[in-house]
């Protein structure tokens, strides 16, 4: 990779032409997707408006990722931001769009407020707005502005990538959104945000304290488990990748959060390590994660429901969207020999390299780190049962399942690309871990020349000579093998003779759809397992008709959404108050308003005079 | 030759993977003062099972019919990894203990599917629970690989197995393997392999409506899967220093001390089931935290090097 630069715009290193890839990756196949899905949705004049808005979403992204200037990149980022808002809104007949539109840009302007005042504080020992300036001028800064810089970017680029408890717009915001623009949404735009991290902590400032590293880690930890166990109650299939997305952002943010440890522990090796199995995660999201939502999407376009406990029984109807889901969830599970397994085995190893490379307390941070983990993949694996399980297999739950229909052919290539992305980023970990070392080198200026990181073109193997490995390859050829010696085991020793019958029902001869386990069932021990951070609530509702008699009776069962309740709601209130009690200086009198303005033109004066 | 070897194992492995669970049973009821079936059973209904007819839910799709070999190929996968007779004999090159507790999850993610694929609410249930236990263990399991890792400074399972003496860190390590292995095997106090009621069943809950061969399969899978499980804890608690000297009398005492230390897992496991009621479901998280914490103990062990 060459750096052709255009003076004083733009740049492309590594890592600017990674995120331009990952923005291809995603966007091309819910571009072709968005041909079929936007189909008799809404008017013609309409859906020429969601293309130009989708175009113009896409060219900020690349912008984003592409420029060498701050105040460009900024006026690129709120483009962004404004474009995915009206995308958001787009669906205008719906109250809940324009809810999670108003929810969307009120979070976005926060984090970019947050991302102004750090781009302030940089300009003013930069005196430039040049990344080159910026990057030589930090050099200089003393310590505490670079920690309040770093707190600064961290707020605001954490807003926009939805780590918690930062993420409250995005469980609302991306399900709203038409799905192929939630899939871009998911799979590309917050990880911009991780962009911005990565170009402006690692690369600009450069880490020298410790504990930066250490906070990221943190967070995304944090990220990781509240993403997925949210995700897991969740019953919206689009809110549940939502979710989900908290969850693989926090799983990305472990591997930059390494790297920022050990780029100031002096590790380069481990720090360039962990960057790879974050852009590896990074892009194998970006696949994953776009898929699901275009089958979603799919799902929503042939039922008109999203509702998990409506669906059901879609693989008949929908035999390629569910084999297309079905790769997503296995991928997204983390299962061999997919793409998310190579990432969090990477991810699960630098935890494990890293622990040799530091001495006490900082090993069993990191143990029980890699132990959160797994529980996260754990997790994550029982939430896409339920999503798969729930919605595509059994019997139908409603008329909509029922009649539902495979969707057209542009649809389905848009699915069946990112599906095979799945297989081949699984297959071919070795020449991407190869790549991504390039790029993580650029971000973190390493030079990666003399590490290694793999045997040949087929097998992992961080830090050779450590004696672990890991061959996709081989793997997805053994288990083949087993598949098929299993399979032909299965088809000619002996006679083979197969029933068709109906499912056990133990008797009552009345099988049906109300039969089977629903999703809030499924989901139940872990409700109340994790019931000290849920706080599950029921109503109930008895109408009698009689002291004796009850008629009917009404189950609820909630979880209480614990960010939003204890930090928001309350945040919300108080900026209400404070106004309602701003309100008394405004009493519609025209002079003093004169006075006002008078009383702040002699402050100014003042305040220019003295300082 | 190194293919052939690898081959052999894995053929033996399959082979004597299903006499575990006859012992277990044999030694359970032994100490109930009962006969108890044959240590051969499990072949005898492995046969039976695979001679017999099958009977499919009109409700089910490709997926359950794709499980069985999903599963078996999953464990056997696993059972590659591990090395058995001799210390290098194994597809290390596939992959580590990581990569081996990803590969089981492979087969338990299509067993949950098709738990639900049926429709039948004991199949969710026991899908729902299966993904519930699951999940739980896996922290341990990876803070236990974890410890493991300090002590011998690599993930592979054939590294630390010649360590020759047993320290404290892998005793501690080992018993919360053996924890999360009760778990892993559908095993009391987790879950009761020997009864289909509603109320505790969970591995029989999701394959309840698999007959026949499918079921054979199903069997077979879970009986390797028992395997590895507990050799891995025999390998972690009975470290031994092995010569690399290939001779017979070599191999044939390798071969005894192989069995011998399963051996002692299984009976180990065989008492712990006759002496533990089975729990509630929501008590499992306690006694899988309990695992989780062990494995703590056995880093903070691993990390003061005792």
């Amino acid at each position: 990779m060459g750096h052709f630069n255009i003076p004083g715009l733009f740049l492309f290193d590594p890592l600017s032409l990674f995120f331009l890839s990952v923005i291809a990756l995603v966007s091309a196949p819910s571009a072709v997707y968005s041909i079929g899905y936007l189909k008799g949705e809404s008017s013609k004049r309409k859906i020429g408006l969601a293309r130009l808005l989708l175009a113009i979403f896409l060219a900020s992204m690349a912008l984003v990722v592409s420029v060498k200037n701050v105040f460009i990149f900024l006026v690129a980022w709120e483009i962004m931001s404004l474009v995915s808002y009206f995308l958001v809104v787009f669906d205008t007949t719906h109250e809940k769009s324009i809810r999670a539109g108003m929810i969307y840009i009120v979070m976005t302007h926060i984090g970019t407020a947050f991302l102004v005042a750090a781009f302030a504080l940089m300009y003013k020992y930069a005196h430039s707005f040049d990344f080159t300036a910026i990057k030589s001028a930090s050099l200089t800064m003393p310590a505490q502005i670079r920690n309040a810089i770093f707190l600064l970017l961290l707020v605001g680029f954490g807003t926009k990538a939805g780590i918690v408890p930062l993420h409250i717009w995005l469980p609302y915001a991306h399900p709203q959104a038409p799905s192929h623009i939630s899939s871009i949404m998911s799979g590309v735009m917050i990880k911009t945000a991780i962009y911005g991290m990565i170009r402006f902590i690692l690369f600009i400032l450069g880490v020298d304290s410790c504990w930066w590293g250490v906070l990221v880690l943190t967070i995304a930890l944090t990220s990781c488990l509240v993403g997925i166990i949210y995700a897991l109650m969740d019953k919206d299939l689009k809110r549940l990748l939502a979710y989900s997305s908290i969850e693989n952002i926090g799983v990305i943010l472990l591997g930059v959060g390494l790297s920022m440890f050990f780029a100031s522990i002096k590790m380069p090796y481990l720090a360039v390590f962990s960057l790879i199995a974050g852009l590896y995660h990074l892009i194998n999201h970006a696949i994953f994660k776009g898929l699901l939502f275009l089958c979603a999407g799919s799902v929503y376009k042939a039922t008109g429901t999203r509702d998990i406990e409506k669906l059901g029984g879609l693989i008949k109807n929908m035999p390629q969207t569910s084999a297309c889901f079905l790769l997503g969830a296995m991928a997204i599970s983390a299962l061999p020999p997919l793409n998310g397994f190579v990432s969090e085995w990477l991810t699960l190893q630098a935890f494990f390299l890293g622990a040799s490379a530091v001495t006490g307390p900082a090993r069993l941070f990191l143990g029980i780190s890699a132990g959160l983990l797994a529980l996260t993949g754990g997790l994550a694996a029982a939430c896409f049962v339920k999503a798969f399980g729930v919605t595509f297999l059994a019997l139908p739950r409603s008329r909509f399942a029922e009649n539902a229909k495979e969707v057209p052919l542009s649809m389905r290539a848009g699915m069946f690309f990112l599906a095979a992305m799945t297989v081949i980023f699984g297959l071919a970990a070795s020449p991407i871990v190869r790549t991504l070392a390039k790029v993580a080198g650029s971000a973190t200026g390493i030079d990666v020349g003399k590490m290694a990181f793999c045997v040949n073109n087929f097998m992992l193997s961080p830090q050779p000579g450590r004696g672990i490995y890991l061959s996709t390859p081989l793997l997805c050829l053994i288990l083949a093998a087993f598949g098929l010696v299993g399979f032909a085991a299965y088809m000619l020793i002996g006679r083979r003779k197969a029933v068709i019958c109906k499912t056990w029902d133990c008797g009552y001869y009345k099988f049906g759809s109300r039969n089977e386990y629903t999703a809030t069932a499924f989901s139940k021990p872990f409700r109340i397992a994790f019931s000290f951070f849920l706080l599950p609530y029921r109503k109930t509702q008895k109408i009698r008709e009689s002291f004796y008699h009850i008629r009917s009776f009404e189950y609820e069962t909630h979880t209480t959404k614990v960010f939003k309740k204890y930090i928001y709601e309350p945040a919300i209130a108080l900026v209400f108050r404070s106004a309602r009690s701003m309100k008394r200086i405004q009493p519609g009198s025209i002079h003093l308003y004169l006075s006002y303005i008078f009383v702040t033109m002699l402050l100014l004066i003042i305040f220019m005079h003295k300082f | 030759m190194k293919i052939l070897i690898i081959l052999l194992q894995t053929a033996f492995f399959i082979g004597t993977a299903p006499i575990l669970s006859g012992l277990i049973t044999k030694v359970k009821n032994n100490i109930r003062m009962r006969k108890g079936p044959s240590v051969l059973q499990p072949y005898y209904n492995l046969a039976k099972l695979f001679s017999k007819g099958e009977v499919v839910s009109d409700t089910a799709s490709w997926i359950f019919r794709a499980t069985p070999f999903m599963v078996i190929s999953s464990s056997l996968a696993a059972a590659m990894l591990i090395p058995i007779l001799v210390p290098s004999g194994s597809m290390y090159h596939m992959g580590d203990f990581l990569a081996l507790i990803f590969i089981l999850t492979l087969g338990r993610f299509f067993l949950a599917l098709s738990g639900l694929d049926t429709g039948s609410s004991f199949g969710g249930m026991g899908s729902s629970r299966e993904m519930f236990i699951s999940s739980l263990a896996e922290p341990a399991a990876c803070l236990v690989i974890f410890s493991l890792y300090l002590q011998f400074g690599a993930t592979n399972i054939s590294a630390f197995g010649g360590a020759g003496r047993l320290s404290v860190a892998s005793l501690v390590a080992g018993i919360a393997l053996f924890l999360v292995t009760i778990a892993e095997t559908s095993r009391i106090p987790v879950d009761n392999q020997e009864t289909h009621l509603e109320l505790t069943m969970t591995h029989e809950a999701m394959v309840l409506e698999y007959s026949g061969r499918s079921l054979a399969m199903l069997e077979m899978a879970s009986y390797i899967k028992q395997m590895i499980w507990f050799f891995l804890v025999a390998q972690i608690m009975f470290p031994v220093a092995m010569p690399a000297s290939g001779d017979i009398a070599q191999l044939a005492f390798r071969t005894l001390w192989y069995f011998a230390r399963i051996l002692i897992i299984a009976a180990a496991v065989a008492l712990v089931e006759i002496s533990l009621a089975k729990m509630r479901l929501f008590r499992v998280a306690d006694f899988l935290g309990f695992a989780f914490v062990l494995s703590i103990v056995a880093t903070v062990c691993a990390i003061l090097g005792v």
